[in-house]
């Protein structure tokens, strides 16, 4: 079982990031759930979705509370939100972020930590910071949990409000090629 | 998996919907209410786009939503709704007289916790709130069963034993909203399954038949009072001979798609078990992984998941429970009459025939949105337990309210 939870705004598709993300994992042999928060949707407050997988079935339908990676596709959310609740030791963060990797403030015990300016990607290609396909390739870099090839076929069967399928495919190219893995030495946990 | 179906990724809303679309309802009226909406905007899609060949309703609430497919089910027409909450509340005045009227609908109600306080979020409390108006209630547990349910709902709505309104009750938020792998079976499949259409044979409006329907009855000489008596009979009948439906039904669709859910209650891992964990709904997934996780520790438990709650399924449960010694009840919902949850209650009168008597907890979480965990289980196990080996003492008077706060993190 492997458990993630993605943080982002209203409006930048985290929830459907996650949705895209489980099919990608389903059309790989692997069954996963995808579980979005809930409050009133409104553009720009924080929302967050949590995605379990596993190569057996999965039954409980609840949030999580110990991910193992958290994906964060907003680069200001960490001011507000406390996006490492609960994360486990030796986890996985992925981040979207312009600064350099000293800048990012990162439990101790944390082992990965991915980057990619998301934002600026996302500018370029939609003109707005609609950044959830960035991150997912930005995670398949990271992680390589999940193929690029499956999250393209995850692409082509979403349905897109605010762009087009091929800006989409560009976006998910571009973060798997822009992000920047950096692997950490766990401090011990006192 | 049969190879003429395919594999989708969707939510409990998108999967009600396309098990609509495979039932071919003639007529589908709908009004939006969270968490309901995006199951009926799918379902515009598909009439849109042509997927469905339905007439598509879109009125000014849900009283008009049930009176509209009163009068097309009187017609003949197969129908389809779906509701939440506060649009069930003002569905009441339809919605008791449909099943009086004897029309096969079939309506999901994505379950929604009711008001006051202010609450958009998931609960069972819209649906105990009109467990007893004469509707058969089916709980599901995943998106899988979400679509197989509401397919199989057409089928025992319409047989001519039953003759009865159908509602199929998916939690909202968890399972409205939660995504996972559903298998789509091939539309052929689904039109053998459900065999020719013929929805309200007994009475078809029709202008070239006129009849009078839902006459004045009752009062208080004999002969009105007894024809009166007679309709109620018939109805709580109807409700009977639907236990016998709903399995013929759900071994038919095992026979037919290779994927079996259980009809009335279904048992997991009990037949050794010390201790029975009572669950309805999305719940039901946290519920087997904690009993899992006791058994590893050699606690013997087991999960008696409530699928037909409406009619009561007096003696599968009654078989279920006396595997056990203790049972412990979940509720999504209150009964506010009763300070316990509404399945427990059900659960101690369905006991009592049997003339069982045994630790039996009642626990009430999840409302308004809560998240159940397999923690929340965990103490559910370890309370549970406990009541065990204070057999003797009276059952507790009150519930174990599951979410309200000062317990430890999940």
């Amino acid at each position: 079982m492997y458990e993630i939870r993605i943080h982002g705004r209203g409006g930048q598709g985290a929830v459907l990031a996650s949705a895209i993300l489980a099919q990608a994992f389903v059309d790989e042999g692997q069954f996963a759930v995808a579980i979005p928060s809930f409050g009133f949707e409104r553009r720009g407050a924080p929302v967050s979705a949590c995605l379990r997988v596993d190569h057996r079935e999965i039954r409980a339908l609840t949030n999580i509370y110990n991910p193992d990676c958290v994906i964060c596709i907003d680069p200001s959310l960490p001011r507000m939100v406390d996006i490492f609740a609960g994360i486990k030791p030796a986890g996985t963060l992925i981040q979207a972020s312009g600064k350099h990797p000293e800048a990012i403030a990162h439990p101790g015990d944390l082992a990965t930590l991915a980057l990619c300016d998301a934002v600026a990607i996302a500018l370029a290609i939609f003109g707005r910071p609609i950044t959830n396909a960035i991150m997912l390739g930005a995670f398949a870099r990271a992680t390589g949990l999940v193929s690029l090839d499956a999250l393209s076929g995850a692409l082509e069967k979403a349905e897109f409000r605010d762009a087009d399928l091929a800006q989409n495919q560009l976006a998910l190219r571009r973060g798997h090629a822009e992000t920047a893995v950096i692997a950490l030495t766990p401090e011990p946990v006192s | 998996m049969n190879h003429l179906s395919r594999v989708v990724v969707c939510d409990g809303n998108e999967a009600a919907a396309w098990a609509v679309k495979l039932a071919r309802p003639d007529v589908v009226a709908v009004y939006p209410i969270t968490p309901q909406s995006s199951l009926v905007e799918t379902l515009a899609k598909f009439v849109a786009e042509g997927e469905l060949d339905a007439e598509l309703m879109t009125v000014e609430g849900e009283h008009s939503v049930l009176s509209a497919l009163q009068g097309a089910c009187l017609a003949g027409a197969r129908t389809y709704t779906a509701t939440s909450g506060p649009g069930l509340a003002f569905m009441f005045e339809p919605y008791v007289r449909t099943p009086g009227l004897r029309l096969p609908m079939v309506a999901s109600l994505v379950n929604r916790d009711m008001l006051s306080p202010q609450c958009v979020w998931g609960g069972q409390q819209d649906v105990m709130t009109v467990r007893d108006a004469g509707w058969i209630q089916i709980f599901c547990e995943s998106a899988q069963e979400v679509l197989d349910t509401v397919i199989m709902a057409y089928r025992i709505a319409e047989h001519p034993s039953v003759m009865l309104p159908v509602n199929v009750n998916h939690d909202g938020n968890y399972l409205s909203f939660g995504v996972s792998r559903v298998e789509i079976p091939d539309q052929p499949a689904v039109d053998a399954f459900l065999g020719e259409k013929n929805v309200n044979w007994h009475v078809a409006l029709d202008p070239e038949r006129p009849m009078a329907v839902d006459p004045l009855t009752g009062g208080a000489d004999a002969e009105g009072a007894a024809r009166f008596v007679a309709y109620r009979q018939s109805l709580c009948r109807g409700m009977q001979d639907a236990l016998a439906v709903i399995s013929e039904v759900h071994a038919d669709w095992a026979r037919a798609f290779g994927r079996g859910h259980a009809p009335l209650v279904e048992e997991y891992r009990l037949d050794d078990a010390e201790i029975g964990l009572v669950t309805i709904g999305s719940m039901s997934g946290a519920a087997k992984d904690a009993a899992d996780a006791a058994r590893a520790e050699g606690v013997r438990v087991g999960v008696i998941r409530i699928k037909t709650f409406r009619p009561f399924p007096i003696a599968a449960f009654a078989h279920a429970a006396a595997k056990v010694r203790a049972l412990g009840v979940v509720d999504r919902a209150v009964s506010y009459g009763w300070n316990c949850g509404p399945v427990y209650q059900d659960v101690l009168a369905a006991l009592y025939p049997s003339g069982r008597r045994m630790p039996v907890l009642s626990f009430i979480g999840g409302l308004a949105g809560a998240d159940l965990t397999e923690a929340h289980f965990a103490r559910v196990i370890a309370l549970t337990r406990a009541a065990l080996t204070e057999a003797q003492a009276p059952l507790p008077s009150a519930p174990v309210w599951l979410n309200a706060g000062g317990e430890e993190k999940p």
